[in-house]
């Protein structure tokens, strides 16, 4: 993939986020790993529950400060948000977070949150009633309280909220996981089409791969705390490259009416505290060689291309 | 488990129930064999989780149900309530979607396992003990003498749901209903339940009613599948029928609407 | 009802559903009750509360209602006059360590680090002392009145605010609508006023009404040791003091004693109703309901 010249919208490179717990080994959440986000591109990060994709999106958005490693909006560094008010310059990332029940304030109408959006953007114009009705909810919903919506409604005040303050970068981490079967695809739907209609780039954060698949332009696949595979998402889907990937992939029950249980990831994930040595997925993997329990394949490296196994280690000789 | 089990464990006939003068369900049938996975698919709302709870004569305030839910000759719906208390949890147990909230966070995983042993089967402490081990193997929990004496809070969301299931187990149910036990899973971890779960209901004989959303883990591990729209099942079948040739429009639709076409995925 | 902007229509239309249910209905007519009563002593009292005109110790009876202590003094009219003296000062103590136990413990919770050890080991200081002999030594220390007397159950009382503001303020802070609003840029005072502080009035404002009770009582103990009311005037928790002497004359101490009592009932129930009117989950479960 070429980069445009003004570079991507997001640009994460080498981070490493740690979480200290005093009296407690420290955990790298993030251990040192790579993503991109182009203007008006989707990205679908995935991975298993505490593989750090979350951590990874809250440190873009400066709600977690990186022990090393760049984090880029636009060509301007993300600092970590303290007690001072958040850098103009940031707030053009906003997040839809995972638990609807709790990312609105249960004592104000949706209204007059959605309206906190409308003020950062400086906008005068919108009412939020406007944005109520771009993410497909009445207009007079405005006076009413949180409570009052089911769990997919809320989202969407969520993502209006968000959008009010247009972002150039918006992230949802984990926006429909907490919501029913019926909801979720159109939740994520909206978000990529509101996403892409307004020219932001859209992180969008999921364990479930088979809706990333239905909005995402690109994949990219974490493990233990790095992304370990990034690709166009049908080229993904269809021609899963690093054994962690086809794992996941094999794990998706099909609809087919076969009667066959899907194929078993055996193990747990390691703890992150702990990390294995070599290839951070070798104690899991079929696959595994002596070298890939000695030294561990850098993904996004000169060395790897977009999937960081030694299973595929590009010859030296012929730049892929 | 004897031969007698293999016939219908649980029947349910022209079950109705109404909220508060609304109706949920308009006359459900359904027939758990023992041994047998029973598919109960839907969008939510239509009722499947509301059968699930009524199975269990768990109704929610201000509900009536009519019809008949026959069980070991008896109808749940006309049974005492001290009785249904003691059928509820020993005869037929339940595992919950969310492990998280479903365990209880302040208690070991011992006490969780033996209470329930100790209530119903009125055996002591140290008995109750070994069997929760002995329960705890059976879901495939390492070191299972361990895992007792550890919180829920120590375990991950898999093997949580692992213990969930034993406890459901530890009175030795003849049905086990499991509402959407995988949803809150990652999807390989959600592998491994639905095998546990597979193999539990083939090795105990138990009859399993899997109410799910999940058309691909309904493909995965039942036998029989009904479909619900509206307080309805709309169809019933074989797996194979159901989901390769629905008869039934609303069935259609729902293939229609997944994010992976069936048999897309096999590598 | 209104259909002005977007605050306007709430308070107005939801205050009165929640205070409709009896407990608050009891709560507002007795906590009224004694408001009149306070406010109408000299009027109502049959009695001068300091004069010692009627014969000692006397039961219940004609001319003196609830009987007479062992000065001659007429009780009913002590207790109305005592409301005049008890409740505004109880009300002003509570009031002044929700304020300053509340803002300090909310300031620990939401900015951390020093601001919250300093806080806190300051609270920790005040609770390795007994309550009552601290507030003592306050009191002795500033002079015995009354107002110094409720400045030393103040220096007491916040450390309990603080802490239970701070807890709540812990768990709040982390929810995403919090993180939210900080993304989009609400400055950190902003985000604690709009955001925090409205989640966590409810259960400071219940504890609150719960410890006028024991507000009441600590006062009352510092008038009864001399640092707080002087001796003639007629403070309830002096009162209940002075009847433990003659305790078969049970009168002495029961009334007074009962006045506490429903003052506290009053203010518990109150306490509950407001919580309840303020979330506006629980409003709608009571218009639903009422309707």
């Amino acid at each position: 993939m070429t980069m445009p010249l003004t570079g991507p919208l997001l640009s994460v490179e080498d981070l490493v986020v740690e979480h200290r717990t005093p009296g407690r080994p420290v955990v790298r959440a993030v251990a040192g790993t790579g993503l991109h986000v182009a203007a008006g591109e989707v990205v679908g990060l995935v991975g298993e529950s505490g593989c750090g994709k979350s951590t990874l999106a809250r440190a873009v958005c400066g709600l977690h400060g990186a022990a090393s490693g760049r984090i880029l909006i636009g060509g301007h560094p993300v600092t970590p948000l303290g007690l001072r008010r958040r850098d103009p310059a940031l707030t053009g990332v906003q997040m839809v977070f995972q638990d609807p029940y709790s990312s609105l304030n249960p004592r104000r109408r949706v209204g007059a949150q959605i309206a906190d959006g409308l003020r950062t953007a400086g906008d005068t114009t919108t009412s939020p009633a406007d944005l109520l009705e771009r993410v497909g909810l009445p207009r007079a919903f405005a006076g009413r309280y949180p409570h009052e919506f089911s769990g997919g409604q809320r989202q969407r005040v969520a993502i209006a909220r968000a959008l009010a303050a247009r972002p150039s970068l918006l992230i949802g981490d984990e926006p429909i996981s907490a919501l029913d079967a019926s909801a979720q695809a159109q939740v994520a739907r909206l978000m990529r089409d509101l996403a892409v209609e307004s020219g932001a780039g859209l992180l969008f954060i999921s364990h479930d791969l088979s809706v990333v698949r239905l909005i995402a332009d690109r994949i990219a696949v974490m493990y233990l705390g790095k992304v370990v595979e990034t690709g166009p998402t049908a080229e993904v889907w269809a021609d899963p490259k690093h054994p962690y990937t086809r794992a996941l992939l094999a794990a998706i029950p099909s609809p087919d009416g076969a009667g066959v249980l899907p194929a078993e990831l055996p193990g747990d994930v390691p703890d992150p505290a702990d990390p294995p040595a070599g290839c951070r997925f070798h104690p899991r993997c079929p696959f595994v060689m002596d070298v890939c329990r000695e030294r561990e394949p850098l993904g996004g490296s000169a060395q790897f291309g977009p999937v960081a196994c030694w299973l595929h280690e590009p010859e030296p000789s012929s730049p892929s | 488990m004897t031969a007698a089990q293999k016939t219908a464990a649980l029947t349910i006939e022209r079950l109705r129930m109404s909220i508060g003068g609304h109706d949920v369900l308009h006359g459900v049938d359904l027939t758990l064999e023992a041994g047998r996975v029973h598919g109960l698919a839907g969008e939510s709302g239509s009722g499947k989780t509301m059968t699930g709870l009524a199975v269990l004569g768990l109704l929610p305030h201000g509900s009536r149900a009519s019809g008949r839910i026959a069980f070991g000759g008896r109808d749940l719906l006309e049974m005492p309530a001290r009785e249904l208390n003691e059928v509820r949890g020993a005869k037929i147990a339940m595992v919950f979607q969310d492990p998280a909230t479903s365990l209880h966070p302040m208690l070991t995983v011992e006490r969780q396992l033996t209470e329930h042993m100790r209530h119903h089967l009125g055996i002591g402490r140290k008995e109750a003990r070994e069997r929760a081990a002995g329960l705890l193997a059976k879901v495939r929990i390492p070191g299972p003498e361990e895992a007792l004496k550890r919180y829920p809070h120590q375990f991950s969301g898999g093997m949580r749901q692992r213990i969930a299931i034993a406890v459901a187990l530890a009175c030795e149910p003849e049905v086990l209903i499991a509402d959407e036990p995988t949803t809150a899973l990652d999807v390989t971890v959600q592998a491994g339940i639905l095998r546990l779960l597979r193999g539990l209901c083939d090795d105990l004989g138990l009859a399993v009613l899997l109410v799910t959303h999940d058309l691909g883990v309904m493909s995965a591990v039942a036998d029989e599948v009904s479909v619900m729209k509206d307080g309805l099942v709309v169809e019933t079948g074989p797996r194979g029928q159901v989901l390769r040739e629905p008869r039934h429009p609303y069935t259609r639709s729902l293939l229609d609407a997944l994010p992976v076409p069936p048999g897309e995925n096999s590598p | 009802m209104k259909r002005a902007g977007l605050f306007a229509r709430s308070r107005v239309s939801r205050l009165p559903q929640a205070w409709r249910r009896p407990l608050a209905v009891v709560g507002t007519v007795v906590a009224l009750a004694w408001i009149v009563v306070a406010l109408a002593a000299p009027v109502l009292a049959p009695h001068d509360p300091l004069a010692q005109e009627l014969p000692r110790l006397a039961p219940p009876g004609p001319g003196h209602w609830l009987g007479t202590d062992q000065l001659g003094r007429d009780i009913l009219s002590r207790i109305m006059y005592g409301a005049r003296v008890s409740i505004p000062l109880t009300l002003l103590l509570v009031a002044l360590s929700v304020a300053v136990g509340g803002l300090l413990g909310a300031c620990a919770g939401y900015f951390g680090r020093w601001v919250d050890e300093t806080i806190m080991r300051l609270a920790d200081l005040v609770f390795a002392f007994p309550t009552v002999i601290l507030a003592m030594v306050v009191a002795a220390a500033l002079g015995a009145s009354l107002g110094n007397a409720v400045l030393a159950v103040l220096v007491v009382a916040w450390p309990a605010y603080a802490r239970v503001t701070r807890g709540l303020v812990l768990g709040v802070r982390a929810r995403e609508f919090v993180l939210s609003g900080r993304l989009l840029g609400f400055s950190a005072w902003r985000s604690l006023r709009v955001d925090v502080l409205p989640n966590v009035t409810g259960p400071v404002l219940v504890l609150a009404t719960l410890d006028i009770g024991t507000a009441l009582l600590l006062l009352s103990g510092l008038s009864f040791l001399g640092l707080g009311a002087k001796p003639p005037s007629p403070e309830w928790g002096a009162m209940v003091a002075a009847g433990v002497d003659v305790f078969d004359s049970w009168w002495v101490a029961t009334f007074p004693g009962l006045a506490i009592l429903t003052v506290v009932l009053a203010f518990n129930f109150l306490g509950d109703t407001l919580r309840d009117a303020l979330d506006p989950r629980t409003a709608g479960a009571i218009k639903e309901r009422a309707l």
